[in-house]
């Protein structure tokens, strides 16, 4: 966080505000637990209790939103850091820009990923009947889908940021030296296939439903 | 963590700036130059490099007009670049030309002290220190006077607080003052790039440490002989540097090169300035010099920090003073020191 803490040291305010935040969240909670534990109906705060309230259709289709919406974060925030230096890179040296393109699509890649699993995960929903929805089956399908879809999300998340950063070095490396390009780009190949890990394992932990 | 954000604000700087130091000459281009006969040679050597177009039309070559075009060059892009930054960098590039305006605002000084035209100082100004106020500084006679009327409105004016005292404009105290100033100077530079933590706090620390052992080094090999007291050089040596704190009381005490030898002996990297001084073509300074460029190009190994735009702008001035003495030394017909530039890349 080097440059943005350094921001918020610059005029003060950020950084302060926002553990000032913290602090004060965090004793509002801690009052609201007390009061409830002392007046007796302490037992009304129940984790367990309010998990298997949810609804089990609403973990599947969370787990399809945050499976989609966290590749396509990380594909978005790779494409950012590679296309910035690739622009910048590209002023000088013409050549790269179109070799570069295979970076970008790299991260590209990643929101695929997610993407194929959302169309996967939503292949398993189906509608169910009142009587049925609280049965364990369901709930396992729900909870399944939602891990899955976490899994899969963060690591395209980590791997869009991870190829993204690489084609940067790509980029700027290419400019410098022709030769460099091949071999940054297999480190970058290295990169995404971390992302095909969150695939797998997704579809595994979904497999069963 | 700075790779995560820096290219939101920076990355296209950093491409660009990439990219002007991959124009920078290299070493087959230098021994190139010194094979020329002629300042016209020096200039179709030129024109294969990023030099070329704006010495396409010029009639007549000179090494002042050379070094004037060059100059020009460097600041134009100086200039792209920081038409181009937003806040933090924006700011980083600033505190870059303070150094500049800290020189200009001497050479107007000094300049009037000996009566100079002003017009003709205000030429020889560097162009990256320019500030608005600058010709009325060649009104002022003391330095309360000079502080009141033009610095109190520049950036400089709170690296002027420890030099206030000074009574006279003479010869002495204009050097006492450049030194104070850029002793001020460098900490707050220091202290400023600092608060960016990660890479570029790294590479910043370790060039403007050089920067300011540099000057105590060569103030304290300056002041000997001079009416400078111990004490008055003790406070011109800037409170960074590997040589602070220890290192800065021993020269403070110095009485002659040996004894500074000795104070720079305990770093290896600074004993090799005053290795085999006696019989050597290269003077201290081209060995400062030398050291300088090695850190800056060191700089360029890390991506996603500040410190390339510092070293692209200390190596591009490293390379118009390398031209400069080529042509020079073509012009003057003093071929056999034409090797004494010092290579880049």
């Amino acid at each position: 966080m080097g440059v943005y803490s350094a921001r918020g040291n610059g005029d003060g305010l950020p950084v302060s505000a926002f553990s000032l935040y913290s602090y004060l969240s965090l004793s509002g909670l801690g009052l609201v637990l007390l009061y409830m534990l002392l007046t007796g109906s302490g037992e009304q705060f129940n984790v367990g209790e309010f998990l298997l309230t949810i609804s089990p259709h609403m973990w599947s289709l969370l787990g399809i939103a945050l499976c989609v919406g966290l590749s396509v974060g990380g594909a978005a925030w790779g494409i950012f850091i590679t296309g910035a230096s690739l622009v910048g890179g590209g002023v000088h040296a013409p050549r790269i820009v179109t070799k570069n393109l295979i970076s970008i699509i790299f991260c590209e890649v990643v929101a695929i990923y997610g993407l194929i699993m959302a169309i996967v995960f939503t292949a398993k929903l189906e509608d169910v009947k009142d009587a049925n929805v609280t049965s364990s089956e369901m709930y396992y399908k729900g909870f399944a889908l939602f891990w899955a879809g976490l899994t899969t999300g963060l690591c395209n998340l980590v791997c869009g940021v991870s190829v993204g950063i690489t084609g940067s070095s790509a980029a700027l490396a290419d400019s410098q030296d022709g030769q460099l390009f091949v071999k940054v780009l297999v480190i970058e190949i290295f990169g995404s296939i971390v992302g095909l890990f969150g695939l797998i394992v997704g579809l595994l932990v979904s497999g069963k439903v | 963590m700075e790779a995560l954000f820096y290219n939101a604000d920076d990355g296209y700087l950093e491409g660009i700036v990439r990219g002007y130091r991959s124009s920078i000459l290299t070493n087959s281009a230098y021994i190139n130059l010194t094979q020329c006969e002629t300042l016209e040679d020096v200039k179709l050597q030129l024109s294969a490099s990023d030099y070329g177009p704006i010495l396409q039309n010029e009639p007549h070559m000179s090494t002042s007009m050379l070094s004037q075009k060059c100059t020009d060059k460097m600041v134009q892009e100086f200039e792209y670049i920081r038409a181009h930054a937003v806040a933090p960098l924006q700011q980083f590039l600033d505190y870059m030309t303070y150094a500049y305006m800290i020189d200009n605002v001497i050479l107007l000084i000094t300049g009037t002290l000996h009566e100079r035209d002003t017009r003709e100082l205000l030429d020889r100004c560097h162009p990256l220190g320019v500030f608005d106020s600058m010709p009325a500084l060649c009104v002022a006679t003391n330095v309360a006077e000079l502080y009141n009327s033009v610095l109190v409105e520049t950036p400089l004016a709170p690296y002027f607080k420890d030099c206030l005292s000074a009574e006279d404009l003479d010869e002495m105290n204009i050097e006492i003052i450049r030194n104070t100033l850029y002793k001020a100077y460098l900490e707050d530079f220091f202290s400023f790039s600092q608060t960016f933590g990660g890479p570029t706090a790294e590479i910043m620390a370790e060039l403007l440490q050089f920067e300011a052992d540099r000057r105590s080094l060569n103030i304290t090999i300056n002041s000997f002989g001079t009416e400078l007291t111990k004490d008055d050089r003790a406070k011109l040596f800037p409170h960074i540097g590997r040589l602070y704190p220890e290192g800065n009381l021993k020269l403070a005490k110095a009485d002659d090169v040996d004894q500074v030898k000795a104070t720079c002996d305990v770093f290896l990297e600074y004993r090799q300035f005053f290795d085999s001084m006696s019989g050597a073509t290269k003077t201290l300074e081209d060995r400062f010099f030398e050291y300088e460029v090695h850190l800056n190009k060191k700089s360029f190994q890390q991506q996603f920090h500040y410190a390339i735009f510092y070293s692209f702008l200390k190596l591009k001035e490293q390379e118009i003073r390398n031209i400069v003495w080529i042509s020079e030394c073509i012009s003057q017909g003093q071929k056999e020191r034409i090797n004494n530039y010092i290579p880049i890349f």
